[in-house]
């Protein structure tokens, strides 16, 4: 499957990476080597194979229903690139 | 039968509304689904946000039991399959109020299967939503526009918070059965005490999925499985109220038969319902089509819930609405409407229940969904199970002995009611200031009958021709008394004066 | 005194019981010899004022008879691991400015043990990369050289600035990360020993996030049993963690030295590639019979999906990277550039914050999450992934280590793969199959290349098995007795 000067743009706005559009040739270049490479776990036989998503042998840890943290929102602002009055300020989202 | 399907008439023909609901309810639980931080109303921006909230480097999530078990006993309600294994999901997407990037969820295996829920329409009779699942999810957090023209401000508190998403299955047909079926999973969900459902908080909101047909093709639809013979549809995001899920599958039924009329093709789309406007308009541009790029969230392990476990909380679970509603019926003999309009909310229910203890159930019934509810809607206040506002189930068990006494009629109960509900007082003293005890001394009473047959012979005639102008007599014994009459004894009294029987 | 530079942690440890000398002397020693070796640009950020004041409370705490296993002992932080108030840079410009307000687990582990501070260690990229020279703050150099030759050579990577600072004597030990081989392959090219333990021995609260799945915090030091000392501080249970092991550490120190008679090692055939450098293999036999001679029996086994490793890593790594880095948006914390609007903003700052090889990974991890290629490269993947676990399994029931080179060459020149993507993925073939497993993987110093570099060999163990891990590789150590260390070139003439 080839990545194409589209593709790329596609997956770059998905990515939220702004990339000109004059790299865009050369980034779809190497990112198909890359995939060109990857191609070859086709060869592997997978059938009824599971997934593996994990590879931690315990079940999922739960945690009680206490409140333990927050109560400062200054923490949470410390390396805000802008805030006022508690919020963090960010560029306008238009709906 | 009624038909409860909506029908639109267009000008090619008629058509019908297919309605879907996916109902967001907040987990009522103190702290959120994968972290420590407090939720709730009202704290200062971003004081309710843990590093893990707010997608500091290196934070994990870690799962909050309770709200497993919660999504758990809201299955359980829901007559649903509990899946003992389930997973989280990544749902990946760029927004300010959502600080990871992605939104944890479940997609391919949620916590709760299959289920259905009973609803009921105004007429008293019953339809079927089945529901599709059920599954948690993490709520984002608040974007606020209009506190800089140039900038959005952003506030964390909510982000993490635990929500159950509901999704129902194409089942609903009217405006009136979709916000019917939001309010009876509200009255589940408050039943449980698994949200608080509170609307005008968000804490339980609604995206209704609308798309329109012709008449027949829904049938083929629940026949087949296949959603070919549905129309295009498209989503109406984030609605809460009642009223405004009515308005918004109106207009926008309207709006798709319109353009179906004329030729057009329903773009799949998400769309915000205007409730100034009363107009539904496209949320996102076209060319954003979303690939939120689903994955198993590698930072958490499958959940693998135990059968004990679902047991225990199914023994656990409270009396649900339909269950209520049926033993009711069953054990106080009230009329399946009746019994219907109390269990709506539990506490409702349980007040009808502590009146009813040594009371007429009808009485008590009725006094509930006709005084006490009136009551309690022209304060805007709720009804608990100790009564409302100031009128208590004291006062209550005193009014609704003194109407089974016979010491007040029916008549004079709403005026004793009345003045209870404008802080007069008990009834019995209210009944003692004012005199209102009924007048049941038939000596006085037979003078009254005598003294009106006698001055109305032509009354007293018709009334053998047409029993029903005993009416009339009755009215003006009822004024010559003040009211103070009781009803049942001047009616037998004046059949056997005038020779009814 | 520059001598203190040169003890092993355990040697320094047992220094400061002694009363040889204070926390504070060896700590200076270790500040002035950080001074002098800039040139080396291992650490990216030096914390002296810090490191006094830790080592000055460490002093108070030995006389008190109150010190911990740790205390005293100067360390180097990979700059991935986030510091309370000291800034983490992830080596990437989106963290130029970044504070943390909290402290990961693992070194809030080491200060617990009376450890302290030196400063954070450069590495590749959000711990991206085989040779350290993604860094923001520019390449590490290898203290170590040809030969003959003055060209820099890196030191790998991504914890690159960790291996380079514990061989060249900057720290006693360091904290690193292996998500493919990111400890143990610099290990392998700075002649020192790393180690992976098993997935979930070490918290990674706290930790930059590259690949939830695969990232596993471990130490880099000058010797096994430093090593072993380090990874009993760094590991445990964390309820922070969900993937943390909710298992007791076992006393690792009591593995070293331990007898290896008996143990079957494991020798799969499939990590002979084609194009091997014969003094690896050379090395490899050494290694095997080093074991031999110490009791081991020797078992040649198969893991069949060994070559499919690489490729498979390349999916599963970057995907879940591409999903762990949306949080760099310019939001909350790090840079925020320009931008007309929302969008613009998002992708400004994430194109001018990120490196290339980051990008490179998150487009690579987008494309294939994406609609239409989630089931052929991602679940295909996984998959894959299950066949190398289960490969392994199978090898359990005929060995009880497994012994590989870790690199398949000894360190190479800066530069030398900057054109080529996956000419530099390739340097983790030896690698991956132990993080797409969750294995404990341990490299150790083996020997010297024909040009005088460090050469490495690995040992793989079975899940929380580190301690046979330690066994092996102490007595490889003796064997090996590499004791070279590199020629101080670094120090600035003065």
């Amino acid at each position: 499957m080839a990545i194409d000067v589209a593709t790329v743009r596609k997956v770059a706005r998905l990515s939220r990476i702004a990339e000109p559009e004059e790299v865009l040739p050369a980034l779809a270049e190497q990112l198909n080597g890359i995939m060109q490479w990857i191609e070859q776990l086709a060869e592997v036989d997978t059938d009824g194979v599971e997934p593996l998503t994990s590879v931690v042998n315990q079940g999922l840890p739960l945690r009680e229903d206490v409140v333990t943290e927050g109560g400062d929102a200054s923490r949470v602002l410390a390396n805000a690139p802008k805030s006022v009055g508690g919020f963090f300020v960010v560029p306008k989202v238009v709906e | 039968m009624t038909s409860h399907i909506k029908l639109i008439e267009g000008r090619t023909g008629t058509w019908e509304i297919v309605l879907g609901l996916e109902v967001h309810a907040q987990v009522n639980s103190n702290a959120k689904l994968f972290s420590g931080a407090a939720v709730g109303f009202g704290a200062g921006p971003n004081e309710q946000v843990s590093l893990v909230d707010a997608a500091m480097p290196g934070m994990l999530p870690v799962l909050n039991k309770h709200c497993v078990e919660q999504a758990v006993r809201t299955g359980l309600g829901l007559k649903a399959q509990i899946n003992l294994k389930s997973r989280f999901d990544r749902k990946n997407y760029f927004y300010p109020d959502l600080p990871s990037g992605y939104q944890i969820s479940q997609f391919e295996f949620p916590i709760v299967g299959e289920g259905e829920v009973e609803v009921e329409h105004d007429d008293g009779s019953t339809f079927t939503v089945r529901i599709e699942r059920l599954h948690l999810e993490q709520d984002a957090g608040k974007s606020i526009h209009d506190m800089d023209p140039g900038a959005t401000y952003v506030d964390l508190n909510r982000a993490g918070t635990a929500l159950m998403e509901i999704v129902s299955k194409p089942d609903m047909r009217s405006p009136e059965e979709a916000s019917a079926y939001v309010k009876k999973l509200r009255s589940i969900l408050m039943y449980l005490g698994s949200c608080d459902g509170d609307m005008e908080k968000g804490n339980l909101r609604a995206d209704v999925n609308v798309s329109v047909c012709r008449p027949g093709a829904y049938e083929k639809f629940r026949e087949t499985g296949s959603f070919s013979h549905l129309g295009t549809r498209c989503e109406i995001k984030n609605v809460n109220s009642y009223r405004y899920i009515r308005e918004a599958i109106e207009y926008e039924a309207r709006r798709q038969v319109e353009i179906l009329e004329d030729g057009g093709k329903i773009d799949q789309e998400t769309r915000l319902f205007d409730p100034n406007l009363g107009e539904t308009r496209s949320m996102r541009s076209k060319e954003e089509a979303h690939d939120y790029r689903y994955f198993p969230d590698p930072d958490l392990l499958p959940l693998v819930l135990e059968q004990a476990w679902i047991d225990s909380i199914k023994a656990g679970l409270p009396e649900l609405p339909d269950e209520k509603k049926a033993r009711l019926v069953s054990q106080y003999g009230l009329s399946p409407y009746d019994a219907g309009v109390l269990i709506t909310e539990g506490p409702r229910a349980d007040l009808f229940e502590a009146l009813a203890k040594g009371h007429d159930a009808k009485l008590a019934a009725n006094t509930i969904t006709q005084s006490v509810l009136t009551f309690a809607n022209a304060q805007n206040a709720e009804v608990t199970a100790e009564g409302v506002l100031h009128i208590t189930v004291p006062m209550l068990t005193e009014y609704l002995g003194l109407i089974e006494e016979g010491v007040i009629s029916s008549k004079i109960a709403k005026e004793v009611f009345e003045r209870m509900a404008t802080g007069e007082g008990g009834p019995k003293a209210i009944v003692e200031k004012h005199g209102l005890v009924q007048v049941n001394d038939t000596g006085a009473l037979e003078a009254i009958i005598d003294r009106l047959i006698a001055d109305n012979p032509g009354q007293a005639v018709a009334v053998k021709e047409k029993p029903q102008a005993i009416g009339w007599f009755v009215g003006q014994v009822m004024k010559e008394t003040g009211g103070k009459a009781n009803p049942g004894v001047i009616n037998g009294m004046l059949k056997a004066k005038l020779g009814l029987e | 005194m520059s001598n203190l530079t040169d003890l092993t942690l355990k040697a320094a440890l047992d220094g400061l019981t002694s009363k040889q000398f204070t926390s504070v002397e060896l700590t200076q020693a270790h500040l002035t010899a950080m001074e002098s070796a800039r040139a080396l640009n291992a650490y990216i950020a030096e914390t002296p004022e810090k490191a006094l004041q830790m080592a000055a409370a460490s002093d108070v705490r030995r006389a008190s008879g109150d010190a911990g296993p740790l205390d005293g002992a100067p360390l180097g932080i990979k700059d991935l691991f986030c510091t309370e108030g000291v800034g983490t840079t992830a080596g990437s410009k989106m963290l130029a400015n970044f504070k943390p307000t909290y402290e990961s687990t693992v070194t809030s582990q080491l200060w617990r043990d009376g450890a302290v501070m030196l400063g954070k260690l450069n590495l590749d990229e959000f711990a991206m990369g085989s040779s350290n020279e993604s860094s923001a703050s520019g390449p590490v150099i290898n203290p170590w050289r040809a030969i003959g030759s003055d060209r820099k050579l890196t030191p790998g990577g991504s914890s690159g600035g960790s291996a380079a600072a514990v061989a060249a004597g900057l720290c006693l030990g360091a904290t690193a990360t292996d998500t493919g081989g990111s400890i143990r392959q610099p290990a392998a090219f700075t002649g020192t020993v790393g180690i992976k333990p098993t997935y979930g021995r070490c918290s990674r609260w706290g930790i930059v996030a590259f690949a939830s799945s695969l990232d596993q915090a471990g130490p880099i030091t000058r010797t096994v049993e430093d090593a072993a000392l380090m990874l009993g501080s760094m590991a445990g249970h964390d309820p922070k963690d969900s993937t943390s092991l909710d298992l007791p550490v076992p006393d690792f120190s009591a593995f070293v030295g331990r007898s290896v008679k008996g143990l079957r090692i494991g020798v799969p055939k499939e990590y002979r590639v084609d194009g091997m450098p014969a003094e690896i293999e050379a090395l490899w036999t050494q290694g095997i019979a080093w074991l031999k001679a110490a009791g081991c029996e020797v078992v040649e086994i198969s893991l069949p999906n060994t070559k499919y490793a690489l490729p498979a890593y390349y999916i599963v790594a970057p995907a879940e990277a591409s999903s762990n880095l949306a949080r760099y948006d310019g939001m909350r914390f790090g840079l925020r550039a320009a931008g007309s609007n929302l969008t613009e903003t998002y992708e400004n700052t994430r194109a001018q914050g990120f490196g290339d090889e980051v990008k490179r990974r998150i487009l690579i991890g987008t494309y294939v999450l994406s609609h239409g290629y989630y089931d052929a490269y991602y679940i295909k993947a996984l998959k894959v992934r299950r066949c190398i676990s289960d490969d392994f399994d199978s090898a359990w029931t005929q060995c009880d280590a497994i012994l590989t080179p870790t690199a398949p060459s000894a360190a190479f020149a800066l530069g030398e793969n900057a054109s080529d993507p996956v000419a530099m993925y390739l340097n983790d073939v030896f690698t991956v199959t132990v993080n797409l497993a969750g294995l404990p993987g341990l490299s150790l110093p083996a020997g010297l290349s024909s040009e005088g570099l460090p050469l490495g060999l690995q040992l793989i163990g079975k899940p929380l098995d580190e301690g046979t891990l330690f066994s092996l590789a102490s007595v490889m150590e003796k064997a090996a007795d590499v004791s070279q260390r590199p020629q101080s070139w670094w120090r600035a003439s003065s």
